[in-house]
């Protein structure tokens, strides 16, 4: 009997516990979006900011987070995707692989700051690039690095050996298999990995106050060519995001609104993780149907 | 998934070109600076001093709508990033809230300085200390940890949390240079921006700091000082002493396209309207000049 | 006769698709091996000159309880004793990860062994969306609802290592909570079959099995999340009080090396004892990791080998 006992509140606890950490939640979520979505309208996403005025908007530092998002990804993905395939299917045992994988986790346990300065210093100063969205996503990629390939290792060692076997009996290359086989598989572990990350890019202040600055220029949005000045789509001007935005109305906003626009960008930061979360999980779910099944070919 | 190694394969090589695009990007920017003799354009980088940024901000905006050819970026980074920037010649402007040649390990020599505003800051405490005027000693003793309860200058029976600023900052080397007279601040708590500390203030029972007064909200009470209140007015004439410089640094005299923007900061345009705004003081109406060893002389 | 002899004499397709394979892996780890390095070498650089060019005794850095780059004592060397923040460092961040383990271990025990499909899902958005919330948000929370808090019920300022560690302790959990359940899948299903045909109640096949069998997992799960709260700056600046003095408890005014290195880095100048002192707590910070990584390892591999 007493083991029943013991059964039924240890599984009372765990729902306890569990319920505790969606009341955190909820009290956070409300918290800032009871403060900032009465403030959200369509002119405040797309007005541009005011520096000492009201009625500024967050238009420029909406897009300016989501391209930044877009190009660290690009950047990052791929790295990560083969250092994560070489950790999960090459790597040998050894010495070696130990360091390279404590490389990783170093990397990650970087502050923000220090990756921040350094992308400074070495980009920003000695490569020229100037404050800019480039600057900014390769610093990003730093910290989205050790996030995604361990991840990535993680989702492709979670796929049965038994898949590998098949493969290799199958007389297809190891590389075949990875690719055609375990990858497929591992797709939604992967992609959940990149949620992830982009949610911790798509807030981080730190790093980017140093690398793509902390100034919003003005853009033209009918002016798409890349290598213009004015364009949203240009890698080399300096671009603040909302996190950054709502670091510096929150340390050295004088606008009369400031703590307005402060609450309502707060609200719209958490609602885009959030559409982004809905869309990666669609997306993931898609992906992996498709994958799977076209095995054929 | 051949398909997929594909897509790795282009967007690895586009990101590649794209680094490459962007460095001859920024290397014709720099060619442009140097054949600017005859028209003013040019590129121009401002980083520094936080508290100054939204200014300049705002003033190269409108002066780009003016000159289209210049092309300034106004970062901030805080006033010593600023001054070493400009001092490697890294950045054209050095953005910075105190004298360059307050700052340890600037060479202020080789520095230019062109002043564009006055910012004034006060003491201020927690609403419901209790107290609104102090006197000099007081307020310094305080900062030194001497008095530590409101009731000894006449508030409540509280005790004081002190919030400084961190060692280094244009707002504490002002600050102390008015009000310390070579004494050292009691080890406390420290805050690096306005904002938080004015957050901080409003919500923390005894707390007291200093402010710029462009953040000094309702919510938070500034102290006179020996009957002074702080008022623009009152720092035009150094009644009010804790005020300082706003500085625009550059390494030797600026080049055209500098010199043009620096000219319209101070030109009235800036002072009489976008100074005002932000809160700072316009330098054109003040009646005494400071310098960097904090002595005052009438204009 | 003449394609069988080529086919067994040349390098097959396969072949050649694996040395691809190889390659492209191999190049991109190497590219992330350099990254860490140069940035390695970048902070080491510069936080050695402390002791290289304005020679500080380490011993003195690591041990001495005043911070005052400003200040040079009797013989002339910049007055920099680490020992507060080091200590305001392990203080949160070990607390944090106190608070967090059994709240992401049992969210995630929830999410893996008991809950339904549908609230799974719900607490895996949920938990991604956390980590969403940029850190200078959790930081304005923190100021406007931990530190009133901690002042109401406890007492002082309310600045301080417990409220560093509540705010972080909300940080980490995401990242402690997905990592967790990454590792309880990844446990086979045939242990956790095998105890419940054995008769074991769901939550002695919990206890004895499938924690036992994701030990390493989460342990990396909780070093992860503590490499987090180490790395944290604007959040826990905004809580700590930022006072570069020995804590003298829980509840009073405390600093962590990436406080005081947030705060001081835009207003030093580069080159002087101040900046570069800023950068050997730079370098401590990598170092530290670097040591609970290796700490970490050694007990994973303990676990892995008694089981």
């Amino acid at each position: 009997m007493k083991t029943k006992v013991e059964n039924q509140v240890a599984l009372a606890i765990i729902r306890l516990i569990a319920i505790l950490v969606v009341v955190i939640l909820a009290f956070l979520l409300g918290d800032i979006l009871l403060a900032g979505v009465p403030h959200i309208s369509w002119h405040f996403l797309t007005a541009p900011s005011q520096s000492f005025t009201s009625g500024g908007g967050i238009g420029i530092q909406l897009f300016n987070s989501i391209y930044l998002l877009v190009l660290t990804l690009i950047i990052s993905f791929p790295i990560s995707l083969g250092a994560g395939i070489f950790l999960a299917e090459y790597a040998p045992k050894n010495f070696l692989t130990a360091i390279v994988r404590m490389a990783i986790e170093v990397l990650s346990s970087l502050p923000s700051v220090v990756v921040g300065l350094f992308g400074f210093l070495l980009f920003v100063v000695q490569l020229k690039m100037g404050f800019s969205i480039l600057s900014g996503a390769i610093a990003l990629t730093f910290f989205n690095l050790p996030l995604l390939t361990r991840n990535i290792e993680e989702s492709l060692a979670a796929v049965p050996t038994l898949q590998r076997e098949a493969g290799m009996a199958l007389g297809l290359s190891k590389w075949r298999t990875v690719t055609r086989i375990i990858l497929p598989e591992a797709l939604p572990g992967i992609i959940t990995g990149v949620v992830l990350g982009a949610g911790r890019v798509f807030g981080e202040a730190a790093a980017l106050i140093y690398t793509a600055g902390q100034s919003a220029t003005n853009i033209d949005f009918t002016q798409w060519n890349p290598l213009n000045s004015a364009s949203p789509l240009n890698m080399m001007r300096p671009a603040e995001t909302l996190a950054v935005h709502i670091w510096k109305i929150n340390s050295e906003g004088v606008m009369p609104d400031a703590n307005a626009v402060s609450a309502g960008s707060s609200a719209v930061l958490i609602i885009a993780v959030l559409l982004f979360n809905l869309l990666a999980r669609v997306l993931g779910n898609a992906l992996y149907r498709k994958l799977t099944a076209s095995k054929t070919n | 998934m051949k398909k997929l190694t594909k897509i790795a394969t282009i967007i690895l090589a586009s990101s590649a070109l794209l680094v490459g695009c962007g460095k001859s990007n920024s290397s014709s920017n720099a060619s442009a600076k140097s054949n600017s003799s005859t028209q003013v354009s040019g590129k121009i980088t401002i980083v520094g001093s936080t508290a100054l940024q939204p200014l300049v901000e705002k003033a190269a905006e409108n002066f780009q709508t003016d000159n289209s050819k210049v092309n300034i970026t106004v970062q901030g980074g805080g006033s010593g990033t600023g001054l070493s920037q400009v001092q490697s010649g890294a950045v054209t402007v050095g953005n910075s809230d105190i004298f360059a040649e307050q700052q340890s390990g600037i060479k202020a020599n080789k520095l230019v300085d062109h002043k564009v505003a006055v910012v004034g800051m006060a003491p201020v405490v927690n609403k419901e200390a209790g107290v609104k005027n102090v006197t000099m000693k007081q307020l310094r003793d305080i900062f030194t940890g001497k008095i530590t309860n409101w009731k000894q200058v006449g508030g409540k029976d509280q005790s004081i949390v002190l919030i400084n600023r961190p060692e280094g900052s244009g707002t504490r080397a002002t600050f102390e240079g008015a009000v310390m007279d070579g004494q050292t601040a009691k080890k406390s708590q420290e805050q690096d921006s306005n904002g938080t500390v004015q957050k901080m203030v409003a919500q923390t029972p005894g707390a007291v700091s200093y402010l710029a007064f462009s953040y000094i909200k309702s919510d938070i009470q500034p102290l006179s000082i020996n009957g002074v209140k702080p008022t623009d007015a009152n720092v035009t004439n150094n009644k009010w002493k804790i005020w300082s410089y706003e500085h625009m640094y550059t390494k030797g005299q600026p080049n055209k396209a500098t010199k043009a923007f620096l000219n319209y900061m101070v030109s009235d345009k800036v002072q009489k309207s976008l100074v005002k705004d932000l809160g700072y003081i316009s330098i054109s109406n003040m009646h005494v000049a400071k310098n960097a060893a904090g002595k005052v002389t009438t204009k | 006769m003449d394609p069988i002899k080529n086919k067994i004499q040349n390098t097959s397709k396969e072949t050649r698709q694996d040395l691809y394979g190889r390659i492209i892996s191999y190049s991109c780890i190497i590219l992330i091996v350099v990254v860490v390095l140069s940035i390695f070498f970048f902070v080491a650089s510069k936080g050695i000159a402390t002791f290289t060019i304005n020679h500080v005794n380490l011993w003195n850095f690591l041990s001495g309880k005043n911070w005052n780059p400003a200040v040079t004592d009797d013989s002339g060397h910049a007055e920099l004793g680490a020992l507060p923040m080091i200590v305001g460092s392990f203080g949160v961040t070990f607390l944090a990860a106190l608070f967090a383990t059994p709240f992401a271990v049992g969210t995630a025990l929830y999410m893996t062994e008991i809950a339904s499909h549908r609230d799974e899902k719900f607490l895996q958005s949920v938990v991604e969306l956390l980590v969403g919330i940029p850190s200078v948000v959790y930081g304005f929370i923190g100021l406007s609802v931990v530190v009133p808090f901690i002042r109401h019920h406890f007492g002082g300022s309310g600045y301080g290592i417990l409220s560093g560690a509540i705010v972080l302790f909300v940080m980490v959990l995401p990242t402690i909570t997905s990592m967790t359940v990454d590792s309880l899948r990844a446990v086979p299903r045939f242990y956790k079959e095998a105890s419940l045909a054995l008769g074991a109640t769901k939550w002695q096949t919990i206890y004895k099995v499938i924690l036992r069998a994701a030990t390493s997992g989460i342990l990396t799960a909780i070093i992860f999340g503590m490499a987090r709260a180490f790395g944290e700056a604007l959040a826990v600046q905004m809580v700590i009080g930022n006072n570069a003095v020995m804590p003298k408890g829980l509840f009073s005014s405390a600093s962590t090396l990436t406080s005081v290195l947030t705060m001081g880095i835009g207003n030093t100048v580069m080159g002087t004892v101040s900046n570069n002192a800023l950068w050997s707590l730079a370098l401590i910070l990598l170092l530290m990791s670097l040591v609970f990584n290796i700490i970490v390892r050694l007990i994973g591999r303990k676990g892995r080998m008694q089981s």
